[in-house]
């Protein structure tokens, strides 16, 4: 697209295939307009109706999930959802994949997605508290792994720390089938008031409609559409469809938004991401039954002679449209100038329902603006549900010949690992209301002066996903709700971020319906409605697809932050109580790949009632302030989970011999779900376990908190320090270029 | 105590350390906006805070230190008022001339966040009125270019001068490379001016003042200045 382009050019085939329209999708333009489109149509039409921006792939399967809920303020639809957390509050979150720019260009790539859910989320009027994210890398071996790992972690620090939202969790996994498609999933979480929030709905005829931030420049063109087809070999050559993030402008358009909406002048507001242009001015009109003419000679260009397509399709970052109350115009100018942001009055709403683009005098773009939506292609495509792979015996897994050595063997592997190299990148105290850091089950952050408090945290296990979509799914909503009822919360809502391989391949398109069941199953059992959320297809490279990885951002209200739980033993002596029922299940389990090589078998079911018996009733043993620590158990089982709060505290434990009706290595490296353990002084641990049968729960005690070592039965004792240092080690030694 | 915290575009810690002073001395600080070109009336402290001033392009605090407000600054200071500049406030001292000496990048080239001992050098300063000689305090870092830096014969004089405030060191208060995540010389983490009325340190104590956030190691700076300014009024 170099030099001028004619706005008259003809539309051949070749041209519509390269803006990665479909033949019948072309057709249904020309059915929709009653004639060719020129070429700024076309490509409006390609950035709207690719699958990024027009989920005509997932959009019937997407309507299962559960949406609503008491103290749902607004579902999915808007910038980033909302909800209530009371006192007149609202939280204001959502999380969004950029794997494809990520894998081409990790420093920007990872950058620009926070920088975009950072704007979602302060489009809608909320301050952000809290950053996240979920970060999926290759083998470590793969030549590339490396690279994108340092690029990655750098670019989102890079964003976060300047801008100033601390990054207080996440996770980050390896495995051998992201080789070709890293995943970055960014989330991002504000608070506001209640009666304050922004939508992005137009009103009013003859409004003025105002571009605001930074300059439009020739970056990110086609963005969309790049995220919306897999990877072949020329992957590299996709780097000029990258954007380019600056922290700097994104702190000052936040701060001007902020001074302006508080100032009462904005009447609608859309960030600019992807489709720049083009999106966020239809989705205002279109969700105000308005339309909108444009006039592009108003634009502030960071280039000169930039055509209208280009200026349509730019995705330049850290950019806002808004509609304003025109008596109050000249004070949001002047917010914006003193901030040094650019202001510019590019167009203005109309009666007529059209999208009208203008350019030197010239009509580039005329077309409809609610069809332009709402008549984008929908898919019921074709999927395949695989027979789900057979439940494996625990006594056909072999056993370890120390299950302390294998202990020591899992925590000094790349997934089980601590991740300190990477959060340690990232601001995690700034706002100084970081009660709980990363490390811990989820994040704990005190909203202004506290008392009240949110729990945040990331979880998905792609490789259940892989075995059992289903379950996957209903997983991944299970331990996102596990680790905030760990720290004591109460679970309030998601947002969801969807990562699949081809949906035009049947059988990828069976794992997100699966997953998407899954997940709808979970949400609406543990009343965890998903408030907002991103698809992200086609992550794939010549024909092979990552796990299917449905991201699970959850949040969860704490009415104290004082009353949080942490996983740390905090003193000797006292009794480790086991929740939950244990069945030692080996299938997809971390001992099963880690250690005997395989990955196979059915995930660990999921019920869904006693994951809620449970949790509630570990929630309330820490809100009574009985339970002294408290973690959740996943990855690695129940002896991960006790060398991670051991490890936390420097306190060691003695445990008891496991039961003899299952093997002793099913019991400690057993994934079987809806468990936790707790900490409790020796004296209650009478009255909590007759508390437990009481309540159906099943609870044991075994073992006592104390000494410097964790002492399984029968094993060598693990001294706590060594098993830190070997915890500790993996990442850094893998970032410097060993292992 | 009258403090007024300068906010520059890209600042970003000015509502941790406005939040830290009301809470320390009783008292809300003034926000003064990068292009005045006066301090509030009665200003008896000065605070640059942290963050990405002009997002730290150029050179860190290049910029910032060149605004209109620093000019005041300069006058205050040379007057003998107290002027405090935490990170990137620090790297804004020095390039305005009010500190010598640079920040450079941290030696593993990678921004850091954590928990830091320092060793507090002095306790007859103004700002560390708060402290023991010798006690050790545990404050966070967030920086990527807090290694610092002058020629040999500055840092002969800094430390000559006794102007060397805070030290990284380990938990015991030993100066030790493994306790100097960012390569500072001589483990430096903060220093003061020739009359000692400037002081510049990368670490947050500003993030440290209370018990259920991760500390209250870095409330005796603030309550050591509030006392100070208290007796003086």
């Amino acid at each position: 697209m170099n030099g001028v382009i004619l706005n008259s050019t003809p539309i051949t085939p070749a041209l519509v295939a390269e803006h990665g329209l479909k033949p019948d999708e072309y057709d249904r333009i020309l059915k929709l307009i009653g004639r060719e489109p020129t070429l700024t149509e076309l490509g409006i039409f390609s950035a709207m109706w690719n699958e990024h921006c027009s989920y005509k792939s997932s959009k019937v399967h997407l309507r299962n999930l559960p949406t609503k809920g008491p103290h749902v303020i607004q579902g999915p639809g808007e910038n980033a959802g909302v909800i209530d957390i009371g006192d007149g509050l609202a939280c204001v979150f959502k999380m969004e994949s950029h794997n494809h720019p990520s894998y081409i260009e990790p420093y920007q790539g990872a950058a620009t997605g926070v920088g975009g859910i950072l704007r979602d989320v302060f489009t809608m009027g909320a301050r952000p508290i809290a950053c996240l994210n979920a970060l999926s890398f290759g083998a470590p071996g793969h030549p590339k792994t490396r690279h994108l790992v340092a690029g990655v972690v750098a670019g989102i620090g890079g964003y976060g720390n300047s801008f100033g939202v601390p990054t207080v969790g996440g996770s980050v996994r390896f495995h051998a089938r992201y080789d070709g498609n890293c995943l970055v999933n960014a989330m991002a979480v504000g608070i506001a008031k209640k009666d304050k929030i922004f939508y992005s709905a137009a009103s009013g005829v003859g409004m003025p409609i105002v571009y605001l931030g930074s300059k439009t420049g020739r970056d990110g063109i086609h963005g969309a559409s790049m995220a919306s087809a897999e990877f072949g070999a020329d992957s590299e050559e996709k780097r000029p469809t990258v954007q380019v993030g600056d922290p700097f402008s994104e702190k000052l358009l936040l701060e001007a938004c902020l001074e302006i909406m508080a100032k009462g002048c904005v009447i609608a507001i859309q960030d600019m991401g992807a489709a720049g242009l083009t999106s966020s001015s239809t989705e205002m009109g279109a969700k105000g039954d308005l339309g909108v003419t444009l006039d592009l000679d108003h634009v502030p260009c960071r280039e000169e002679g930039m055509s209208a397509y280009e200026m349509m399709l730019s995705e330049s970052q850290e950019r806002m449209l808004m509609v304003l109350r025109p008596e109050k115009e000249q004070e949001a100018e002047a917010v914006f100038r003193k901030w040094g942001l650019d202001f510019a009055v590019v167009g203005e709403t109309t009666a007529s329902k059209r999208f009208i683009v203008r350019h030197r005098g010239e009509t580039m773009a005329d077309l409809p603006i609610k069809e332009l939506g709402s008549e984008a292609p929908v898919y019921h495509r074709p999927f395949v549900t695989l027979a789900k792979p057979p439940a494996i015996d625990a006594d056909t897994v072999p056993a370890p010949e120390s299950i302390a050595d294998a202990l020591e063997t899992l925590i000094d592997t790349p997934d089980l690992c601590s991740k300190r190299w990477v959060w340690e990148q990232y601001d995690h105290i700034i706002g100084g209301n970081t009660v709980q850091r990363p490390g811990g089950d989820a994040a704990v952050v005190r909203i202004e002066n506290g008392p009240k408090a949110l729990a945040l945290t990331t979880d998905v296990t792609p490789r259940y996903c892989e075995a059992d979509p289903f379950e996957g799914g209903k997983q991944a909503v299970a331990e996102c709700w596990r680790n905030l009822t760990a720290v004591g919360s109460t679970p309030l809502a998601v947002t969801d971020n969807l990562n699949f391989g081809n949906p035009e391949r049947p059988k990828i398109m069976g794992q997100f319906v699966g997953c998407v069941r899954g997940i709808a199953e979970a949400c609406k059992a543990l009343t965890f409605p998903v408030v907002s959320g991103n698809v992200s297809l086609y992550n794939e490279t010549n024909g092979k697809a990552i796990l299917p990885t449905p991201s699970i951002g959850g949040v969860g209200v704490l009415d104290d932050f004082a009353k949080s739980a942490t996983l740390a033993f905090k003193r000797a002596g006292e009794t480790i109580l086991l929740i939950g029922e244990t069945a030692g299940w080996l299938g997809q389990s971390i001992y099963l790949r880690d250690i005997c090589g395989r990955e196979e078998g059915a995930p660990p079911p999921v019920d869904l009632v006693e994951e809620r018996e449970n949790g509630d009733f570990v929630r309330a043993l820490i809100l009574d302030g009985t339970a002294s620590a408290a973690h959740d158990l996943s990855d690695g089982g129940l002896a991960v989970a006790l060398a991670e709060m051991a490890m936390a505290s420097g306190i060691g434990a003695a445990l008891e011999p496991a039961p003899t009706d299952i093997p002793a290595h099913a019991h400690w490296f057993g994934e079987d779900q809806a468990r936790y353990l707790v900490t409790v002084p020796a004296d209650k641990a009478p009255a909590v376990l007759a508390r437990a049968q009481a309540a159906s729960v099943p609870a044991l005690r075994i073992g006592v908190t104390g000494g410097e070592a964790l002492a399984l039965p029968g094993e060598h004792p693990l001294h706590i320090e060594a098993l830190r240092q070997r915890f500790e080690r993996w990442l850094p030694d893998y970032m410097a270029g060993g292992v | 105590m009258n403090s007024a915290v300068l906010v520059f575009p890209g600042i970003n810690r000015e509502r941790d350390m406005a939040r830290t002073l009301a809470l320390t001395s009783g008292r809300q600080p003034t926000m003064v906006w990068h292009a005045e070109r006066e301090l509030p009336a009665g200003t008896d402290l000065v605070v640059i805070p942290g963050g990405f001033s002009y997002g730290d392009y150029l050179r860190c605090g290049a910029i910032a230190a060149r605004a209109p407000i620093m000019d005041a600054v300069r006058a205050y200071a040379a007057n003998g008022g107290l002027v405090l500049g935490v990170c990137n406030g620090f790297q804004i001292l020095c390039e305005a001339g009010l500190l010598p000496g640079v920040l450079m990048r941290n030696e593993n080239l990678r921004f850091i966040c954590h928990d830091v001992f320092l060793r507090v050098e002095r306790s007859d300063t103004p700002f560390t009125r708060g402290y023991n000689a010798g006690q050790v305090i545990r404050v966070p870092v967030a920086h990527g270019e807090g290694n610092y830096i002058a020629d040999g014969e500055t840092i002969a004089r800094l430390e000559g001068e006794g102007r060397v405030i805070f030290r990284y060191c380990s938990p015991d208060g030993m100066v030790d490379p493994n306790w100097n995540h960012n390569g500072a010389i001589n483990a430096i983490a903060g220093i003061a001016s020739e009359r000692g009325n400037v002081l510049g340190m990368m670490p947050h104590p500003e993030n440290h003042v209370e018990a259920a956030i991760g500390s209250t190691d870095g409330r005796g700076l603030f309550a050591g200045l509030a006392e100070a300014l208290a007796r003086a009024a």
